[in-house]
């Protein structure tokens, strides 16, 4: 927790300082609590990325390749001609000023560089001296500025404070999406050495042990079963779920958080709770161990490398088709770049529910289903045993995660089942939900603890929609489908609304599943007491 | 202050060009700039329109602003989460005609005891829609001068836009929107201390030259009265590549069309190119249907990640002690 109350922290000063945005000065030591630590070079070792070293922000020599002027430049010059989105994003901002304040890091650190347009331009700026000619000939007075150091520690300051939510591009006319900016200046930070640990140490470990979190195979297979034994306790239902399994059905792909920290391990419970209660023919990988890619948040390419798995593992174990688990960063992949990157899936066949029949023919290509689109498809059909009662207890409502808002559109499967597994629900203002979401400030790499204070800030405008609903309807659960979200969302609520826990929409299933040979069920998943009676529905 | 010196270069433009006709330089602003201005305005935007359609689209990415086709029994937002080409195409036209994302601006404010409370914003949406529409009305009637006879649409957009008849000669209702528009575009990034930190030359040399351009017309028009007769011919001249220049031309009218030359050669290498970005937005015009349909990156590179065959290998013992099955033993 950081030293500042929260009394301190909305303490917001919105006016800009005298000082031009085009003269850079960032006092990294001043700033900590809002900037996140490099990565480690063994890290980068073992991923073979450029300029491992040990170095801090607050030093005052970054240790740079001698020509990163020119590694940048090279850099950026390849990807205008690879990227039509950057050259047109770069062109086209008429600085009309749409996305300023949709920004939750502007609004919660009133930093005007975190208005999404000044951190686009803070890359506009180079681009406009190294490549048009009005910038070349005009300089600053054409908003022109040239690379100097001074200017790629703002990158790395700014850049990695941006959590790629895309808030911005739904309000931008152009549909300027910073997030892509700041993907694209990533890698360009990334080519000179310039990265945060807590996306690349997971980024190393993805690679090696098949997830973030490094966990090992037989860890792995401990703490499946660990979480099995725990959900017999609170069901009296043993499942079995089998680990690498040849010829199964589907392959299951969930975010490592789900099966190794509370609370993803209770949603976790809700998935294996379901599938077995519907008999579903199915397998985890310890390969294949992680939905979720911090590749996103390093290169095009290290989500490639990542991504590779998924597929690669469901044709070894030569199923059908593959589910995914509840998780942002991890369905933008899925949904926007996977058979882009490594399909086509020529190997699979297009999803078929096999309890309902239903065709998912939105995944006919990628051949990978959300399991909100397969659980709400269930629901509709009558195939689960629900009783929301067992969910009174809980005041709930429901975060849009950025990605699958905003680079996906599930918006209404999560709200179905929730309204079908829920008896108490309550929706947050509407200019905070849905496409116009706010992020939990955590995203992209940045829930790491010596981030603390920008990480408050920026879910402070999540944090008061939720305080809202609190005082309003005595919410007291804020559910998400989102890995991500779980961790820092929790944090968060800590500091600004106590009184509310996080929680996957399958958590919430797995309460109200009632299962053939359960025993009576006085405790949810997390082993907390019901409600008194049945349909005790407002205490 | 950088709006002064982009009033300033607006004025010193007009002058140059009031005192040069004056001096005899009608056929320069007359003929010869207008022409360079048009080849510069040709050449640029198509060479900007073809530097963006060469950079390749490697992925799917529209942001998707409402709710996905999935089951059929959901409905999905097919304009703001289009997952067909058609529905990406009217989501483009709704962004063109109607400024859609713009519509949804809110406007954030700090309340005591640090809440947030967003209010629908659509000032400048309104604003901005006023100033387009207006100009395209002013521009479509200035064919007035470039056609005879005068088409038929012009005249019945003229008839409409004098609609109210007041005074003599017909005050068009869009000569006052488009300067009062303009106006309030200027005073907005004048008045907001964000939009005022954050605005370059760029932001105000266009609404200074775009607010001298309405100006001098408004002047011609009702208060100086420019020779009608004489600049249509001098503008037929100009279209029909058989330029001549008719003598006794108010010299206010060679600052107006010198103006508007300069408008025409800034236009492809300034921020106004969003004209034609519009159409090419990634995050706009493609269909989120990447699950449906795979879209193919031009360069993907072949990248293999670590495979199952080097994992198994590397925990191979692991493996084997917990019971997960092996491909080799
Ligand atoms: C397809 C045609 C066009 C579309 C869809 C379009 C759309 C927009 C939008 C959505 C904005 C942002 C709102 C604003 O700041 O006012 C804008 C700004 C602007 N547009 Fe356009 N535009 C088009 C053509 C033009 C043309 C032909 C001109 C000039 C001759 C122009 C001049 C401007 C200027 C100067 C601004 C900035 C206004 C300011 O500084 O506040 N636009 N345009
Ligand atoms: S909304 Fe779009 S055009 Fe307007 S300032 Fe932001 S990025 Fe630029
Ligand atoms: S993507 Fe999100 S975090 Fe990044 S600039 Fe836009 S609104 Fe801010």
């Amino acid at each position: 927790m950081p030293e500042k109350t929260r009394d301190e922290l909305v303490q917001i000063d919105f006016k800009p300082p005298e000082r031009e945005w085009m003269d850079p000065a960032i006092d990294f030591e001043a700033r900590r609590g809002t900037w996140s630590y490099p990565a480690a070079a063994k890290n980068l070792r073992y991923l073979g990325f450029p300029n491992p070293r040990e170095w801090s922000p607050t030093d005052e020599d970054w240790q740079l390749p001698e020509n990163w002027q020119q590694i940048i430049h090279d850099g950026l010059a390849e990807r205008l001609n690879k990227y039509r989105s950057l050259k047109l994003f770069l062109d086209v901002c008429v600085r009309c000023g749409a996305c300023a304040d949709k920004c939750h890091f502007y609004l919660g650190s009133g930093d005007p560089k975190n208005m999404p347009v000044l951190r686009a331009e803070l890359l506009r700026s180079v681009y406009r001296n190294d490549f048009t000619t009005a910038g070349r000939i005009l300089g600053r007075i054409g908003g022109a500025r040239k690379l100097t150091p001074a200017v790629l520690k703002e990158w790395f300051y700014y850049f990695y404070q941006c959590t790629e939510c895309r808030r911005c591009s739904v309000f931008c006319p152009y549909g300027i999406d910073t997030a892509e900016i700041t993907m694209l200046a990533r890698e360009l930070l990334n080519l000179v050495g310039l990265n945060i640990n807590w996306v690349i140490e997971p980024v190393a470990n993805c690679d090696r042990t098949g997830n973030h979190l490094g966990i090992q195979p037989h860890t792995f297979k401990d703490n499946i079963e660990f979480l099995v034994d725990e959900l017999e306790d609170a069901t009296g239902v043993r499942v079995d779920p089998s680990i690498n399994r040849k010829g199964a059905e589907l392959l299951f792909v969930v975010p490592s958080a789900d099966y190794f920290a509370e609370p993803g391990i209770y949603t976790f419970m809700g998935y294996l709770l379901l599938l077995h209660a519907l008999g579903v023919d199915y397998t985890l990988s310890a390969y294949a161990s992680e939905g979720g890619n911090f590749g996103l948040f390093t290169s095009h390419d290290t989500i490639k490398r990542l991504n590779y798995k998924i597929y690669h593992e469901a044709k070894r174990l030569g199923v059908k088709w593959i589910l995914g688990g509840e998780c942002g960063h991890m369905w933008r992949v899925i949904h926007q770049y996977m058979d882009t990157m490594n399909g086509p899936a020529d190997f699979l066949e297009p999803p078929v529910s096999p309890i309902t029949g239903t065709a998912f023919t939105n995944a006919a290509a990628t051949k990978m289903v959300h399991v909100c689109e397969f659980t709400a498809d269930l629901i509709k059909h009558g195939k689960l045993r629900l009783d929301p009662a067992r969910n009174d207890h809980l005041r709930v409502t429901f975060h849009d995660s950025c990605n699958p808002a905003r680079a996906m559109g599930i918006l209404e499967e999560p709200r179905y089942i929730l309204r079908s597994v829920v008896n108490n629900f309550f929706e947050m203002p509407e200019n905070t939900i849905r496409e116009q979401t706010f992020c939990c400030g955590g995203g992209a790499g940045l829930g790491n603890d010596e981030n603390m204070e920008m990480r408050l800030r920026g879910g402070l405008p999540r944090a008061n929609a939720v305080r809202f609903v609190h005082e309003k309807h005595g919410v007291n659960r804020l559910a998400c489908i989102c890995a991500i979200d779980r961790a820092v969302l929790t944090t968060l609520m800590e500091y600004w609304v106590p009184e509310v826990d996080v929680s996957g929409v399958h958590e919430l299933v797995g309460n109200a599943l009632a299962i053939d040979g359960e025993k009576p069920r006085n405790t949810d998943l997390r082993g907390r007491p019901l409600a008194g009676g049945k349909g005790d529905a407002d205490a | 202050m950088r709006v002064a010196w982009s009033f300033l270069l607006v004025v010193l433009l007009a002058a140059v060009a009031f005192f040069g006709a004056d001096a005899g330089g009608q056929a320069l602003f007359g003929v010869v700039l207008p022409y360079v201005a048009m080849v510069v305005f040709l050449v640029g935007i198509a060479a900007r329109v073809l530097s963006w359609a060469r950079s390749t689209v490697p992925f799917r990415i529209p942001t998707t602003c409402g709710q996905q086709r999935s089951l059929p029994w959901i409905k999905p937002a097919s304009l703001d989460n289009p997952s067909t080409g058609r529905g990406a195409a009217a989501r483009v036209l709704l962004e063109v005609f109607a400024f859609r994302s713009l519509f949804r601006n809110t406007r954030s404010e700090l309340r005591p005891g640090g809440r947030f409370t967003f209010s629908p914003d659509k000032w400048l949406w309104a604003g901005a829609l006023a100033f387009h529409y207006a100009f395209l009305v002013v521009f479509l009637r200035h064919y007035r001068f470039f056609a005879e006879p005068v088409p038929a649409v012009v005249r019945w957009i003229e008839g409409l836009d004098g609609f109210f008849q007041v005074g003599l000669p017909v005050v068009y209702l869009t000569d006052i929107v488009l300067v009062a528009a303009l106006g309030f575009l200027l005073w907005r990034r004048l008045e907001d201390a964000r939009l005022r930190y954050l605005s370059l030359h760029a932001d105000y040399f266009p609404l200074a030259l775009l607010l001298g351009i309405a100006v001098s017309g408004v002047l011609l028009r009702y208060f100086v009265r420019a020779d009608v007769v004489r600049v249509k011919e001098l503008a037929i001249g100009l279209v029909s590549l058989h330029p001549a220049v008719p003598q006794g031309i108010s010299p206010l009218v060679f600052a107006h069309i010198f103006l508007v030359t300069v408008l025409i050669a800034y236009f492809p290498f300034s921020k106004l190119v969003h004209m034609a970005g519009v159409f090419l937005s990634p995050t706009r015009n493609l269909a989120n249907d990447t699950r449906m349909r795979r879209h193919v990156n031009p360069w993907n590179p072949a990248i293999v990640g670590h495979t199952y065959a080097e994992w198994e290998h590397e925990f191979h013992d692991k493996l084997k002690a917990s019971g997960i099955p092996l491909d080799e033993e």
